[in-house]
């Protein structure tokens, strides 16, 4: 075989790999689209609105299949290649079930909520903060993440949560918190000392069984929906859906929420003002504190 | 058909149609098939350093537009020092069977070409009538690259490392990347010290690009010094020192600052970082570069650089003569140069557009090759000269990428000792690759690309800079020798 023989062989033969390919990738990495029977939003449609970007699913589709069909799966399902390997498992989009949300337990985010979602991402686990991408990209995701469902079709996002000005960080205020801590049986998960290891925390499982963890609040590792008093405030209040968290709105007073939210504080190693009054207000008191936990005299849980 | 084979004429005859033939009808075969067989090929997934896409499970593509090219979120992962920044960096949340470890290696086919070589008019250079001709020099044959053997990622939360021990297609190792890195001191983003040998903060990185053949593997800019210059820098090459770099959170605003020896990466106090070189110098080069991207909505991010790098080389040596020959010891009489520049990465959605330019000057005493203790010679100037690349590749998808490149490199400065006799243009070069590189494996624990590259490259009177460094000046000056390559192969990384 000639030189130029044998390269007109490896070109075409080249050609010929390529045909292969492009059928294979259709057949193989193609990202799938929502049964139009079931009445999920049409991928050519979808829009999100975040402030003054205007999201496009068809666009956000191409973006899905570089960066997320590795875990979250062609179809939506949080069933990637990648998948078995991770802890805590993906989310799965056809069930538009989502744990951040200003909106109440039950409805679905609004699109700044899932916006905020992928710009955050989710502290430890493998759901990475993409704010590196741009800010339209990320809102081209957001509308075809709705596309998974058919809720997006036929519900409207729950009214977001108002929150009312933070009350003044005291003594009294993290006390009180601490007194709800304990009648809400919020230790029973996390524990007496926010490590995560209550009673219950061995047998809690999301809504697919898989086992989950409650927020160790020693960690002192950001929270999974967001870093402020008001993103703390609102996880309890809104709850993490598809998590053991219940929605506390209905049993919580907006005071008395915000008096609980002074007290989670102090259960970080962080230096914040609260921690810094629990401190001084232990030393001083400390062996008149009751501790948090089952009653000691009945032992009841 | 078996006439073909038994006739040697025809045979030549129809030399280019069997080929076609036979690639016209696999291809029919795989559409009447339906691909049915084909499409059993493992094919979604995406991978990178695929150590670090077995930690954290995310597909190649996450990490880089085609590997090794990295995408921005790419980016900000190596710059916040390979770490996702999700609170499970640290080693200690892995699990103990986990080794960051990856392989690159590529098997091919190539064929180079080299025009106006002098060769010898008879065979072997043997008899009377034998003179040096100029000839084209053409070589092809299955081959093998050299390999990466990829360590990176965390030590701790917020140190992380690289080793990279790199060999050629013999097996002969370097250490081509070495470094520890302090991440995020002092809880911020803007302080970030490395220590060790590794790549400068280029924007338009020659170590993860996309060519792999011997004319179009290398940045012609990044390596080119004026002919007849001692001067032996390369800002693509990797340097030796330390990196004072920082970023904000979504490094649309970067800056790096290093201290480097002034060995072109050298290690064992030599010229070089293969073993042999002579030794090197005592002092040390800065290198700054300054990077910004803006937010241009739905194409992507379009990132600008500016860059410098200064430095200085030796132009003498002390030596000892105690053994009867001269040996040296340590490079003296050094003398400055500059390289200045800027760079782009511009996104279009789907098309990428890299730009570059550069312009180096060497000392006057560089270009001479004289000691600086001596004076120069009358008329002696420093070299100078201007280069630089546009870039370009299209995405068709993630496991699909068309590119291109047009270089040009213009000698403004003649160095000294070919002053006068040279023509004007004497070593400029111009360079034009494209090719394109297919993804059917990219899990997320390896990948396999099959690369078709064609690259060829023009410069005037010296042998042109590829990257297996062969070939020989032509027989004028004037004359302009071309270099051609053809590569195909894959490239596959575990």
């Amino acid at each position: 075989m000639t030189l130029k023989n044998f390269a007109v062989t490896f070109v075409l033969g080249s050609m010929a790999l390529v045909t292969v390919g492009a059928t294979s990738m259709r057949a193989q990495s193609h990202v799938n689209s929502p049964d139009p029977a079931l009445g999920a939003p049409s991928v050519d449609t979808e829009e999100s609105h975040i402030g003054n970007l205007t999201g496009h699913a068809a666009a956000g589709k191409i973006l899905y299949r570089r960066f997320c069909i590795g875990c979250h799966g062609p179809d939506g399902n949080g069933e990637g290649m990648n998948a078995q390997w991770i802890d805590p498992k993906p989310r799965d989009f056809t069930e538009a079930t989502f744990k951040c949300r200003s909106t109440p337990t039950g409805t679905l985010p609004t699109d700044d909520d899932l916006y905020n979602a992928i710009t955050r991402g989710f502290v430890t686990t493998n759901m990475p903060s993409w704010r590196p991408l741009t800010p339209q990209e990320r809102a081209n995701l957001v509308a075809f993440v709705k596309t998974w469902s058919p809720r997006w079709a036929k519900e409207k996002p729950g009214t977001p949560l108002t929150i009312p000005p933070e009350t003044a960080i005291t003594i009294d205020s993290i006390l009180r918190g601490r007194q709800t801590f304990q009648r809400l049986e919020c230790w029973k998960c996390h524990g007496p000392q926010g490590h995560g290891d209550g009673p219950s925390a061995s047998t809690l499982t999301d809504d697919k069984g898989n086992p989950i963890r409650p927020y160790d609040f020693s960690s002192g590792s950001r929270f999974m929906c967001g870093v402020t008093n008001q993103d703390l405030y609102r996880i309890f209040m809104t709850g993490l859906d598809g998590s053991p968290m219940p929605s506390f709105a209905d049993v919580v007073k907006p005071d008395e929420a915000w008096d609980l939210v002074h007290f989670l504080r102090t259960l970080q190693p962080l230096k914040t003002q609260e921690a810094a009054l629990w401190q001084t207000y232990k030393a001083a008191h400390g062996a008149d504190i009751k501790p948090i936990g089952p009653d000691p005299a009945t032992g009841a849980q | 058909m078996s006439k073909w084979f038994a006739n040697g004429v025809d045979r030549t005859r129809n030399s280019w149609v069997r080929p076609l033939v036979t690639c016209a009808l696999l291809m029919l075969a795989i559409v009447i098939g339906d691909c049915r067989t084909v499409s059993a090929l493992p094919t979604s997934k995406v991978m990178a350093i695929p150590a670090f896409a077995r930690k954290y499970g995310l597909p190649c593509s996450a990490c880089h537009t085609a590997w090794p090219e990295l995408n921005n979120f790419g980016m900000v992962f190596r710059d916040n020092g390979y770490q996702l920044m999700n609170d499970r960096d640290s080693l200690i949340w892995q699990n103990p069977s986990y080794f960051p470890i990856s392989f690159r290696i590529t098997p091919n086919w190539h064929r180079e070409s080299t025009s106006d070589q002098q060769v010898d008019s008879t065979p072997n250079g043997t008899g009377p009538n034998n003179v040096t001709v100029s000839r084209n020099v053409t070589q092809a044959a299955f081959d093998l690259s050299g390999m990466d053997l990829w360590s990176a990622g965390t030590i701790y939360k917020n140190i992380s490392f690289v080793l990279l021990p790199s060999s050629d297609p013999t097996a002969v190792w370097h250490f081509e990347s070495a470094f520890l890195r302090f991440d995020n001191i002092k809880g911020s983003s803007w302080l970030n010290f490395k220590f060790g040998r590794f790549e400068l903060d280029n924007l338009i990185s020659e170590k993860r690009f996309l060519f792999l053949s011997a004319n179009g593997g290398i940045y012609q800019t990044y390596h080119f010094n004026v002919p007849g210059s001692t001067n032996d820098f390369g800002i693509g090459d990797n340097q030796i020192g330390v990196e004072l770099m920082g970023h904000n959170v979504d490094s649309s605003t970067r800056y790096s600052i290093a201290l480097l020896s002034s060995n072109e990466g050298g290690t064992n106090l030599t010229e070089s970082n293969l073993p042999g070189g002579l030794p090197s110098n005592r002092s040390f080069d800065g290198y700054m570069a300054f990077t910004k991207s803006f937010n241009a909505g739905s194409w992507g991010y379009e990132e600008f650089q500016a860059y410098a790098y200064v430095g200085q080389r030796g132009t003498y040596y002390q030596t000892t003569s105690a053994s009867g020959t001269p040996v040296p010891l340590v490079a003296l009489g050094n003398e400055p140069f500059y390289r200045v520049g800027f760079a782009g990465q511009l996104h279009f959605k789907n098309l990428e557009l890299l730009p570059y330019f550069m312009h180096g000057h060497d000392n006057a005493y560089l270009g001479a090759g004289v000691p600086d203790t001596m004076s120069l010679p009358v008329g002696a100037k420093a070299p100078t000269f201007n280069g630089g690349f546009i870039e370009g590749q299209y995405f068709v998808n993630p496991q699909l990428v068309f590119f291109g490149r047009f270089e040009k490199i213009d000698v403004g400065q003649q160095a000294f000792v070919n002053e006068g006799s040279v023509p004007g243009n004497y070593g400029d070069v111009t360079a034009y690759s494209v090719g394109y590189r297919w993804y059917p494996i990219m899990f997320s624990r390896g990948g396999v690309a099959w690369h078709n590259e064609y690259s060829i490259t023009k410069s005037i009177g010296i042998v042109p800079l590829s990257a297996d460094g062969s070939g020989l000046p032509p027989l004028l000056p004037t004359d302009g020798v071309w270099s051609s390559s053809v590569f195909i192969g894959f490239d596959f990384d575990f």
